[in-house]
């Protein structure tokens, strides 16, 4: 195959996929969100030598609810109660949900 | 529709791109680099650092369909992060280098070459290896280069005798290398930068892993930082640390005091202020700062030596389909810092993402978070949530703050490993 062809297959997927594309690539929930990962783990995940806590196993619920903890002052700790304070209840919960595992 | 296009030039196909169809530019190019069979664009992140790696994987995370292509010159990459415990001998090199299998893995195009010119009319980057690569965005995040010949004797290739060490790699083993021949009761003088410059807190925690391997190996040495400012990051938790740690090892010179550098003489190993000469047996000599060579031949900075960026989508006020991200880029009140370059390169990749989706793009918040050792089993941090208002990053207020003054040593334990962890995971989540 030579270059042409190459472009011009995808070039034709990618007109005729267009319209379908309904869903927002990213949302506003996942991007605050993402803003964890950086001590807490890619994806909320464990990484090796961490000792930063990883979020993804906490049910949702627990996440906002200590978030929001942290930033009323119900809740001590080092470094959360000062980035809880950075955001409002609804971003709380668009991160959590995000993050945490969903409940029935 | 493939029957027509198939009968298209070249030239009409880059008119297709101009016009905005999604085209996967990179195929185009002659050198093409490769990419899968089904790309939504190209975007080119340039620097393979914590901006320029967090705007890849962020970029393939938002939209796996993009082609991604990031040019790095270097096969491993050392960090700035960590790079003052491998002064202090509390980390090893090894630690702080990372290659970019992981990044390749996470489905980015790592090309390790030089930009050579960029032409921003016809959307192409030369690279020095002969390589033409069109791009559709091109993401800058080059770090930061130094402002040589401020003060008298400074010329550039005193970094070989006064080390600045504010590049990691060899210069961090220079000084470390100094420190360790230094007699016993030797003084290490330090000419820390004025505003502003990468990692405020960073002068400030190597001078603390310096008086700690002090304690160890050479009881009777003192360090004096002569300071081109009159106030640093974390200043009274510095000077709290550095009393329980070390006594009066450490001198602060503020600059209005005499620590305003006027000349050094790296052979001599003196650096001469407004209050009169310092003699050293090491002299790490941090210069003025500016954006990495590549902004400046790019045109992408101003007078300020930085980037005037649009703060809510990193998009340069320079040049079109050109963001700039990182130390490099003027997005204060954020500091210069790892974690905030890391957190650019979100905010950059997902608006890139939803602008070429044709979406509204989001006015996102952005984080930064530095921890400092001041010994081994002491760390203090700060940290700020950022909001963007009006179009301007601005810091909200309940979220800043820095580590509480008079803390248990239990505390300050505790943020010595959270130290350790972050940098765990954030090397991780952009070279992992």
């Amino acid at each position: 195959m030579n270059w042409k062809t190459w472009v011009v297959i995808p070039t034709w997927l990618a007109l005729t996929a267009m319209p379908a594309l309904a869903e927002k690539p990213v949302s506003r929930g996942e991007l605050l969100a993402n803003s964890c990962f950086s001590c807490h783990g890619y994806d909320g995940k464990a990484v090796e030598d961490a000792t930063i806590p990883p979020l993804a196993d906490y049910p949702a619920s627990i996440l906002i609810e200590q978030m929001k903890a942290f930033r009323d002052g119900e809740r001590d700790g080092t470094m959360m109660p000062r980035h809880a304070g950075g955001y409002s209840d609804e971003e709380i919960e668009l991160m959590g949900q995000y993050i945490g595992k969903q409940e029935e | 529709m493939s029957g027509q296009a198939i009968g298209l030039k070249r030239r009409d196909l880059l008119k297709l791109i101009a016009a905005g169809v999604a085209v996967p530019s990179a195929m185009v190019a002659s050198g093409c680099v490769s990419t899968g069979s089904k790309t939504a664009g190209h975007i080119v992140v340039i620097g393979g650092g914590f901006g320029g790696g967090s705007a890849a994987r962020y970029l393939k995370r938002y939209n796996p369909d993009l082609a991604v292509t990031m040019i790095e010159p270097k096969t491993s990459y050392i960090t700035c992060p960590g790079s003052n415990w491998v002064i202090g001998g509390e980390a090893k090199m090894a630690t702080i280098t990372h290659d970019y299998k992981a990044v390749r893995n996470n489905g980015v195009t790592v090309v390790h070459d030089t930009v050579k010119s960029v032409d921003t009319t016809a959307k192409t980057l030369q690279l020095a290896g002969g390589k033409t690569l069109n791009y559709d965005k091109v993401v800058v995040s080059p770090g930061i280069d130094f402002k040589w010949n401020e003060i008298e004797g400074a010329t550039p290739d005193i970094a070989a005798k006064t080390p600045h060490a504010w590049k990691a790699g060899d210069q961090t083993l220079l000084l470390r290398k100094q420190l360790q021949a230094m007699p016993e009761d030797g003084t290490f003088i330090m000419v820390a930068p004025p505003n502003p410059f990468r990692c405020p807190p960073g002068p400030y925690e190597r001078a603390s892993m310096v008086a700690h391997y002090m304690t160890q190996y050479k009881p009777g040495a003192r360090l004096i930082i002569l300071d081109q400012k009159d106030e640093f990051s974390k200043q009274a938790l510095f000077m709290q640390g550095w009393k329980e740690n070390y006594g009066e090892r450490i001198q602060w010179i503020a600059k209005t005091d005499g620590g305003e550098a006027v000349g050094i003489d790296a052979d001599k190993k003196v650096v001469r202020t407004t209050l009169g000469s310092f003699e050293g047996d090491v002299i790490n000599y941090i210069p003025p700062q500016k954006a990495g060579q590549l902004a400046q031949d790019m045109g992408l900075a101003d007078k300020s030596g930085f980037c005037p960026i649009n703060q809510k989508t990193f998009a340069s006020k320079q040049i079109n389909d050109v963001y700039v991200i990182g130390d490099a880029a003027i997005a204060s009140p954020m500091p210069k810092s790892a974690h905030s370059s890391t957190s650019h390169g979100k905010i950059v990749a997902a608006n890139i993402v939803l602008e070429m989706a044709g979406e509204p793009t989001i006015a996102a918040k952005n984080v930064n978070t530095c921890y400092s050792l001041i010994a081994p089993d002491y760390g203090i941090s700060v940290a700020a949530v950022f909001d963007m208002v009006d179009g301007e990053i601005e810091r909200i207020e309940a979220s800043r703050g820095i580590s509480r003054m008079d803390a248990t040593r239990q505390e300050r334990r505790l943020e010595a490993n959270y130290a350790r962890g972050w940098y765990r995971s954030i090397t991780d989540e952009v070279w992992g």
